[in-house]
């Protein structure tokens, strides 16, 4: 305190020659730049582009100058695809917590201990997770194939009609979610393993010694402290849920008729597909805001623990 | 590669001996195609090396939805081809008006573009500047299976009219067999037929009308009547189960395998519906027909009933292409080299006079139904650019499960267009 009430008396020269000759600022000046350049060129400057791209109703060839204003949000905002991707987008969200979390966990619970066996569970239990996911997405497109899939076959062998799932308005989005959620459990799993792992062996010794059962074991020890795991895997899931793309695009691209669009996949195919840069970019700043938006609350009102 | 050409004509001036000649490259970009066509071209371009010292011709091939997406951003690059593959239409219109593209009438040998259908010089001209060549024609028309139309007890010589095609499929459907073979998940095998609707209720001009605003746009009463004609169809529920989860290439498969009667597909499909088959012979040509798109009784305005749909494509020019890649294109496109193609089954060739080349009877029965075609339009979801077709392909793909109503498909393509 003393030392820095002292320095805050000093002329500003000597001051930055003092904070100079510490080493600080000089560490700043040369250690900055390159990450600060990097930075700048490949997420600022893109970022501000889009951003200028958005006020343009723009095809992508020459430079933009059909100046529209805020058009593309106005149509983003009145286009009921849009509506639709953004609702599967919050549906992936949901599903993301409810399910594929409380799966993650419940198995976790079971092979968090170092045991061969366990080791092979978690091996394949994390398969999923390791595969592309273009190759994810096209393996269950087959699977749910209604004539020579999977499910064709079941169907035939219970005597029903053949069921095209990925055909259907109503249910092609379960399948995806289906698919998303056994993608991705792997993940959330192996954090929660991680967390479990390191919750102290005589805690539960200690409850089981004073008669709690598994699940008050569970309930009362191990969730409390794996606590923060949960909070930032759930913080996962939910940015994850507002990019899903690469599963999407070979299982249904989007169809049938537009009902099985995220937030990416409604960029990609009516900014990219149709050469519409100019309205691709209202919606990729509007995707740029909402992570954003999720980020910094998530933040404030979640995560707030961690810092304490 | 303009100071290449700038060097070797200077040293084409002073070294007359020509022992140091520079080489002038022409890059031709095209959509990925079969092997056979592969062929072709790498056949062509040896030949005129041949001709031309110091030339060299590459072909590069992209597959198709990457050609489309990566294009834009090719052309405003320096590593632009100088010629590369067009379905025409309002793509070319926004390309020639980016500057993109070099007006190539008067580096064309003398006389080359009266071997050109007109049709097919408009299509490839903005504003009158003609920016590009056509190397082929297709049409869309019913592949139909014979032996599953008779077992059905259908005439397909009867089907005149939208009305009787209509009858066609409940008599095939009644007799146990799936009608019609589509490709939904990839939309656009559907939007055949709003096009082919559209033209019928509208007449042939009905397109241009609409993009010219005219008379409510694309919501005028035509496109409203095809939806209506189309959902008359779709409410026969004459698809194969699960339509819109089969891809164009499974649908083709399907088809030769004798899954359903008809199939609305363009000539192209010939050879590679044979491919795709489980047999990999497909259906025999005698179990094969084609039918045409037919009439509709009452149309909206008359007029439309001799329009064909299709495709015109070809070749573009680059501005950065050199004299020599024009002469290349004039080459590729020579009359021999259009029987050749022809000869090979690859296509249904453009040049004047060159369709007696082809043998096959389906192909040489396409390419007259083009000749008397009273208005060739090109696919609506190339000929309306990117965005609008796409939104084309989009309704056709609602209007087919009943997920929209005709007026609002009709607006919906309307709005498109307006915000182009």
């Amino acid at each position: 305190m003393a030392t820095a009430a002292a320095s805050r008396r000093l002329p500003a020269s000597e001051r930055l020659r003092r904070s100079l000759g510490n080493g600080r600022v000089s560490a700043v000046l040369i250690l900055l730049p390159p990450a600060l350049i990097l930075f700048t060129l490949f997420v600022i400057l893109p970022l501000g582009e889009s951003g200028y791209y958005s006020f343009f109703n723009w095809n992508g060839y020459g430079a933009p100058t059909d100046f529209v204003g805020l058009e593309n949000y106005q149509r983003i905002a009145g286009h009921s695809i849009f509506h639709k991707a953004v609702g599967n987008t919050v549906k992936i969200v949901a599903v993301s917590l409810l399910f594929q979390m409380p799966l993650a966990l419940v198995l976790a619970l079971l092979i968090f201990r170092k045991t061969p066996t366990n080791a092979v569970f978690r091996l394949i239990f994390f398969l999923p997770y390791i595969l592309a996911e273009v190759a994810a997405g096209l393996i269950w497109s087959f699977v749910f194939d209604g004539n020579y899939g999977v499910t064709a076959s079941i169907a035939q062998s219970l005597g029903m009609d053949s069921i095209f799932i990925l055909a259907d308005r109503d249910w092609a989005f379960v399948a995806v979610m289906t698919v998303i959620v056994w993608k991705y459990f792997g993940f959330h799993m192996m954090i929660y393993i991680a967390a479990l792992q390191s919750v102290p062996e005589d805690l539960i010794e200690a409850g089981r010694i004073e008669g709690a059962k598994r699940l008050q074991i569970v309930r009362y020890v191990q969730i409390p402290h794996i606590k923060p795991a949960i909070i930032v895997s759930a913080f996962f899931a939910i940015i994850g849920a507002l990019q899903v793309f690469d599963v999407i695009i070979p299982l249904t691209n989007g169809g049938p008729s537009n009902q099985t669009h995220t937030i990416v996949t409604y960029l990609y195919t009516f900014g990219l597909t149709r050469l519409n840069i100019g309205f691709g970019s209202a919606v990729g700043v509007i995707l740029f805001v909402a992570a954003i938006t999720v980020a910094v609350f998530y933040q404030r009102f979640f995560m707030k623990g961690d810092k304490a | 590669m303009r100071h290449t050409v700038a060097i070797a004509a200077l040293m084409g001036g002073l070294a007359s001996a020509g022992g140091a000649m520079a080489q002038t490259e022409i890059n031709v970009l095209r959509v990925a195609t079969n092997a056979e066509q592969e062929a072709y071209y790498e056949q062509i371009a040896k030949a005129f090396e041949a001709e031309h010292e110091g030339v060299n011709v590459t072909f590069e091939y992209i597959a198709n939805e990457a050609y489309k997406s990566k294009l834009p951003t090719l052309l405003q690059s320096n590593a632009r081809p100088d010629i590369f593959y067009s379905w025409g239409g309002q793509t070319l219109v926004e390309q020639a008006e980016a500057g993109f593209l070099k007006p190539i009438s008067d580096m064309l040998p003398e006389g080359f573009a009266d071997t050109i259908p007109e049709a097919g010089l408009t299509a490839y001209s903005v504003d009158g500047n003609l920016y590009g060549l056509p190397l082929y024609a297709t049409e869309v028309v019913f592949w139909t299976n014979t032996a599953l139309t008779e077992k059905a007890g259908v005439d397909l010589d009867a089907i005149k009219s939208w009305d009787d095609f209509l009858g066609a499929v409940k008599t095939v459907k009644e007799a146990g067999i799936t009608p019609i073979i589509v490709g939904g998940q990839d939309k656009w095998p559907l939007h055949f037929y709003w096009s082919y609707l559209a033209l019928r209720e509208g007449g042939k001009d009905i397109i241009s009308q609409a993009m010219a605003g005219d008379d409510g746009g694309f919501e005028n009463e035509a496109f409203v009547a095809a939806g209506k004609d189309f959902q008359e169809l779709t409410a026969l529920e004459p698809f194969q189960p699960g339509f819109m989860g089969t891809t164009y290439e499974t649908s083709s498969g399907m088809f030769a395998d004798g899954a359903g009667a008809f199939y609305l597909m363009g000539d192209w499909d010939y050879l590679p519906m044979r491919e795709r088959s489980t047999s990999g012979e497909g259906l025999p040509d005698d179990q094969l027909a084609i039918v045409n798109f037919p009439a509709v009784t009452d149309p909206v305005a008359a007029g439309g009933e001799a329009a064909t749909l299709g495709g015109i494509n070809g070749w573009t020019v680059s501005n950065s292409a050199e004299p020599e890649a024009v002469d290349f294109l004039a080459f590729m496109l020579s009359a021999e080299n259009q029987r050749e193609g022809a000869r090979q089954q690859l296509f249904i060739p453009i040049v004047k006079g060159t369709g007696d080349a082809l043998e096959n009877p389906f192909y040489a029965k396409v390419s007259k139904d083009i000749e008397d075609s009273s208005y060739h339009q090109i696919f609506l979801d190339q000929f309306l650019g990117a965005s609008v077709g796409a939104t084309v392909n989009d309704i056709s793909a609602d209007l087919a499960q009943g997920a929209t109503t005709p007026e609002e498909a009709a607006a919906q393509v309307q709005e498109a267009w307006s915000f182009r």
